[in-house]
């Protein structure tokens, strides 16, 4: 869908829902518009918070709750550290992996799956181990899982032309196309496999590891899609597939992000299981807030509470301009007592999103610079309930992950698909959107501009194709919106000196958010609040053992 | 008038090929293997479009008129045909091959007839190269058009009766098209009418009245008359007699007969409970017809019995029925009988209650959500439910049509580390039947049943323990939620046997 037949549906919607004339379809479902906490965000952007006169103390602070900022908090109660203060903005913990609940069933406001650890995703492995899922030693190459967390069968499905096809690798025609998903494929596995002659993979999850050979960060100079071109693919089908692996992952296309990283999404993955073939991933009905709940318990049962939400930290002073000394001033804005409190901390681990750092970083131009090189793709989700799973159409049976080939969006997620029941009634959707087919800032804008209603009679519209009866059965549709999802990386972020500005061991501020790695997933996000967590507490001299080896 | 008459061609030749598919199509939804079911209603249609081409030279006089009534009959034979074959076979099914091939016969017959006609009414208009060109050209590209429709738009709008009834009405369309335009040469052009008009009204009766007609051949399919029947919000309930036999069907699925139920009721509950004799708390998943609570109830020692089924109105109807009630020995009503209309699973998941005897009688594991009703997420579950010494009993399929399957549910209930007992059972209705017992130690049979029973005795009860060398053991791989091997092999092997 182009611009402008997107905002023509738009405006469509927009006069149906408000004449009300549609005669022949039910009145859309009701729900709310729900999103990243955007009054207090834009205060910070128009520097609207008084100077506070309360202080407070405390040797660790991080800043952001979502799962950068709980890695860091669980590994530092996980060494039996208690002096820290975790800082979040929204309501609750847990960043892009919250989750709501009804009487339905739990299900996501974002990332939904984690795919089964790679072996150097030490600190991954460590975290299902201590919640049970990951059974046995958390080293194995083939870890036993807990089953009721290993998405059942079929995980996913395809629908074009009509029908549904199991799997999501859309069937190419022709002889020559197929030839063209068979070099794909091992050309990836190739990758999958190669290491440099330092022992480092190619593309190692955490990112962090991986090879720095010359032609691999060469990589990262053109796009996904460029690459691919170069390489002699052309088959639409497999285009298709690589675009939507980006959009799903990067919420940006193949020809936006670059080869390093769409190579990255297919060759990093190498993780196994003693129960489950190495394609499973890891799932439940509410995405990954069970591991972010998991974090959050881990850390009130060493240490007790650590956390304080609706705080928004709008200033960060450099050290040496303040009292005591030697220390870094942090002024937080609490939502709910509508007060200020500065918060003096030896040490600041900064968890929540680059894009604020120019906004909050008082004398830091050089931190301003590279969070300014970053940009962020927005993103939207939807979720529907539904009083029975609808009518589908011909081929494959209904799976956890359904996409639809010429959807605007991602496809739907099936949150009582890990449910065992004799009669499979009500039930929750997970749509999701990237926008992709949009600039970030005109993404934003239709973000900020579309009313629900226009949402849901669009979403409604596109599920209408494969589920004739969806609208008589949506009984609620709530939408959720981020303006800046997660980092999109594009060509240069990832070899570039901006990104580096963040992964530098700092005397007193350390960054911990995927961003530092320069796209947003759970192994990156884990990877960088451990890492981050494990040079505090050297800094402080506090023994531990590492998770991270 | 020449333009017609090929247009007319390539008609005729588009309900010629439907009829065929139309065959084709019908034999193999009804008796399988679609392979041999396409060749040979393919092959004895074209042999007798042979014959009708060959008949067409006893055909002299009146060409344009033999033409119509051809066309009339085509119209009323192949536009019924499968409407008819549909009834005969829920009608029975044993003379249904023999009414296919008959009409598919002769159907080809007349077909064949059609073009040898045409050609020769079109004779004097055109040369011979013409003549045999253009009409082969209509007659062929008819039949593409049909190819291409039949999959793609009919049968999936308009189901097989209807498609034939409207190829049917296109033949008749012909035919009173052939009338107007040859209506001055024709000597009993009245009367040729009549015969149009009625095939016409006859078939446009039936197309409309089709869907009544389906609902009406599917009643048939029960052979026997319908004493109850019901829909719920979760299946279609239908209860069927014959003389003294009371059947149940669930979704067109047989439940029971009720002249050997007793057999697979004993079978399920006697080899387990009879073993327990401390048991006073039993479970029983699905079964809201009240037969293993019959047999249940026949323990004194039993003290609460806790029926989930899921539907209401199964609990209901074999809870007031005079007749079901006599079959269950009014087991509904007992008052160690607690009845919870819900789901199994989650009533599982939400209560931690013990039990000393679970029987566990699911549908069997056809689709993706009943197959993890099987798995071994779902014996762990189960496992949690069972005291000390206690027992459970799983419904798990045919060892002889299904081997592959029930072995399959014996090594999931293995691998989560209970002791699985597999046995087996003759059940006339539905042949031989797989059950297997789950405990935490050896099993070991009965010595003596303290109950009333008509079909076991300790003597052969050892026997069902046994596996013939068709049913012995096979491997099979453990069905895990995250593999679901056991819709696989269930499909596989039941595709095998249905026919």
């Amino acid at each position: 869908m182009d611009r402008r037949r997107f905002l023509g549906s738009v405006a469509a919607a927009g006069a149906a829902s408000l004449t009300g004339c549609d005669g022949a379809r039910p009145p859309l479902p009701p729900g709310e518009l729900l999103g990243t906490s955007l009054a207090t965000g834009h205060r910070l952007r128009d520097r609207q918070l008084a100077t506070p006169g309360e202080t407070r103390e405390v040797p660790v602070l991080i800043v952001g709750a979502g799962i950068g900022g709980l890695a860091a908090g669980w590994k530092l109660a996980r060494s039996g550290f208690a002096d820290f203060l975790l800082l979040e903005l929204e309501d609750e913990v847990g960043g892009n992996a919250r989750a709501g609940r009804n009487a339905v069933s739990a299900y996501p406001w974002g990332a939904h799956y984690l795919p089964l650890p790679t072996r150097e995703a030490t600190a991954v492995r460590e975290l299902l181990a201590e919640l049970g899922v990951l059974q046995g030693d958390p080293r194995a190459l083939q870890p036993e899982y807990d089953e009721r967390y290993l998405c059942a069968t079929p995980q996913e499905r395809l629908y074009r032309d009509g029908r549904w096809h199991e799997g999501i690798v859309p069937q190419a025609g022709g002889a020559a196309e197929r030839a063209q998903y068979a070099r794909f494929f091992a050309q990836m596995e190739a990758f999958r496999h190669r290491r440099d002659s330092a022992g480092r993979r190619a593309f190692a999850l955490p990112m962090a590891l991986s090879s720095r050979d010359a032609d691999l960060l060469a990589l990262d100079t053109i796009s996904m899609r460029d690459w691919l071109l170069a390489q002699g693919f052309t088959s639409p089908e497999l285009h298709w597939y690589v675009n939507y692996a980006c959009r799903d992952d990067y919420g940006s296309n193949s020809a936006t992000v670059s080869a390093w990283a769409g190579i990255h999404y297919f060759a990093c993955r190498d993780g196994e299981a003693r129960n489950a073939s190495s394609d499973t991933v890891l799932t439940a009905p509410a995405g990954n807030a069970w591991l972010a709940a998991g974090m959050r318990r881990s850390i009130d049962e060493r240490v007790g509470e650590r956390s304080l939400t609706g705080a928004l930290a709008f200033r960060v002073a450099p050290a040496d301009d303040r009292q005591p000394a030697g220390k870094l001033a942090i002024d937080v804005w609490l939502a709910d007592e509508g007060r200020t409190l500065r918060v003096f901390a030896e040490q600041l681990i900064w968890a929540a999103p680059l894009f604020l750092v120019p906004y909050v970083f008082i004398g830091e131009p050089a931190l301003h610079a590279a969070a300014r090189a970053y940009s962020y793709a927005p993103w939207l989700v939807a979720n529907l309930t539904l009083s029975r799973f609808p009518k589908d159409r011909h081929g494959a049976p209904a799976a956890w992950d359904n996409v639809l080939y010429d959807g605007s969006g991602l496809g739907y997620v099936v949150a009582t698909h890990q449910q065992m029941r004799l009669w499979p009634g009500a039930t929750v959707l997970t749509w999701y959107r990237a926008f992709d087919d949009f600039s970030p800032p005109l993404g934003r804008a239709a973000l900020r501009d579309t009313t629900r209603a226009a949402w849901a009679e669009q979403i409604l519209a596109e599920l209408e194709r494969p589920h004739a009866n969806i609208r008589q059965l949506t009984t609620r549709l709530d939408v959720f919106r981020n303006g800046h999802a997660m980092a999109r990386p594009v060509p240069g972020l990832i070899t570039g000196a901006a990104r580096q500005q963040f992964t530098v061991d700092r005397r007193r501020l350390l960054f911990a958010h995927a961003d530092v790695s320069g796209f947003s997933l759970f192994e990156e996000a884990q990877y960088r609040g451990v890492l981050a967590a494990e040079r505090t507490l050297r800094r402080l001299d506090v023994p531990f053992e590492t998770s991270l080896e | 008038m020449k333009h017609a008459l090929l247009f007319s061609v390539f008609i005729v030749a588009s309900c010629g090929l439907a009829y065929e598919l139309i065959a084709g199509a019908l034999a193999s939804y009804l008796l399988g293997d679609s392979v041999t079911q396409f060749s040979t209603v393919i092959g004895s249609y074209l042999f007798a479009m042979g014959i009708g081409s060959w008949l067409s030279r006893y055909v002299e006089q009146h060409l344009v008129a033999r033409f119509i009534q051809v066309e009339l009959i085509v119209g009323v034979i192949g536009g019924l045909s499968a409407t008819g074959l549909f009834f005969i076979f829920a009608w029975s099914p044993a003379p249904f091959k023999l009414a296919l091939y008959l009409s598919v016969s002769g159907i080809g017959v007349l077909v064949g007839l059609e073009i040898p006609l045409i050609m020769r009414i079109l004779k004097s208009d055109l040369a011979f190269k013409d003549l045999v060109s253009q009409v082969l050209t209509f007659d062929y590209l008819g039949a593409l058009a049909v190819s291409i429709l039949f999959p793609v738009l009919l049968v999936p709008h308009l189901g097989l009766m209807r498609s034939g009834l409207l190829f049917g009405l296109l033949n008749v369309a012909v035919a009173l098209w052939a009338w107007w335009l040859f209506r001055e040469q024709l000597r009993h052009f009245r009367w040729l009418l009549t015969q149009g008009a009625t095939a016409m009204l006859g078939l446009l009766l039936a197309f409309i009245a089709a869907g009544e007609l389906t609902s009406l051949a599917e009643a048939n399919l029960y052979a026997d008359e319908i004493v109850h029947a019901e829909s719920t919000p979760y299946q279609r309930i239908v209860i069927t007699r014959w003389k003294d036999d009371l059947r149940l069907h669930l979704n067109n699925n047989l439940q029971f007969s009720s002249r050997d139920e007793y057999r697979y009721h004993e079978a399920l509950v006697h080899p387990g409970l009879a073993t327990l004799p401390a048991a006073r708390r039993v479970l029983v998943l699905g079964g809201g017809d009240g037969l293993a609570l019959r047999e249940i109830l026949k323990y004194p020692q039993v003290e609460s019995v806790t029926l989930v089924d899921l539907d209401p109105a199964m609990t209901r109807l074999f809870a007031s029925a005079p007749l079901l009630r006599k079959l269950n020995d009014d087991a509904l009503h007992s008052p160690r009988v607690q009845v919870v209309n819900a789901d199994a699973l989650q009533w599982l998941e939400d209560n931690d209650e013990l039990f000393d005897f679970v029987v566990v009688d699911f549908p069997d594991p056809s689709n993706f959500a009943i197959g993890k009703l099987y798995s071994s997420a779902f014996y762990r579950l189960l496992e949690k439910h069972l005291a000390g010494d206690a027992l459970a009993v799983i419904q798990s399929t045919s060892p002889l049509y299904a081997r592959q399957s029930f072995w399959c549910i014996v090594n999931t209930i293995e691998s989560v580390g209970l002791v699985a007992t597999p046995y087996h059972a003759l059940v006339p209705s539905f042949g031989e039947w797989g059950f297997v017992l789950a405990g935490r130690r050896a099993y070991r049979p009965p010595l003596a049943y303290s109950v009333d029973t008509r079909f076991l005795t300790p003597a052969t009860t050892p026997t069902l323990f046994l596996f013939a060398k068709d049913m012995a053991r096979v491997d099979a791989e453990v069905n895990r939620l995250n593999s679901q091997v056991l819709v696989r092999y269930f499909e596989n092997e039941w595709r095998q046997v249905i026919r």
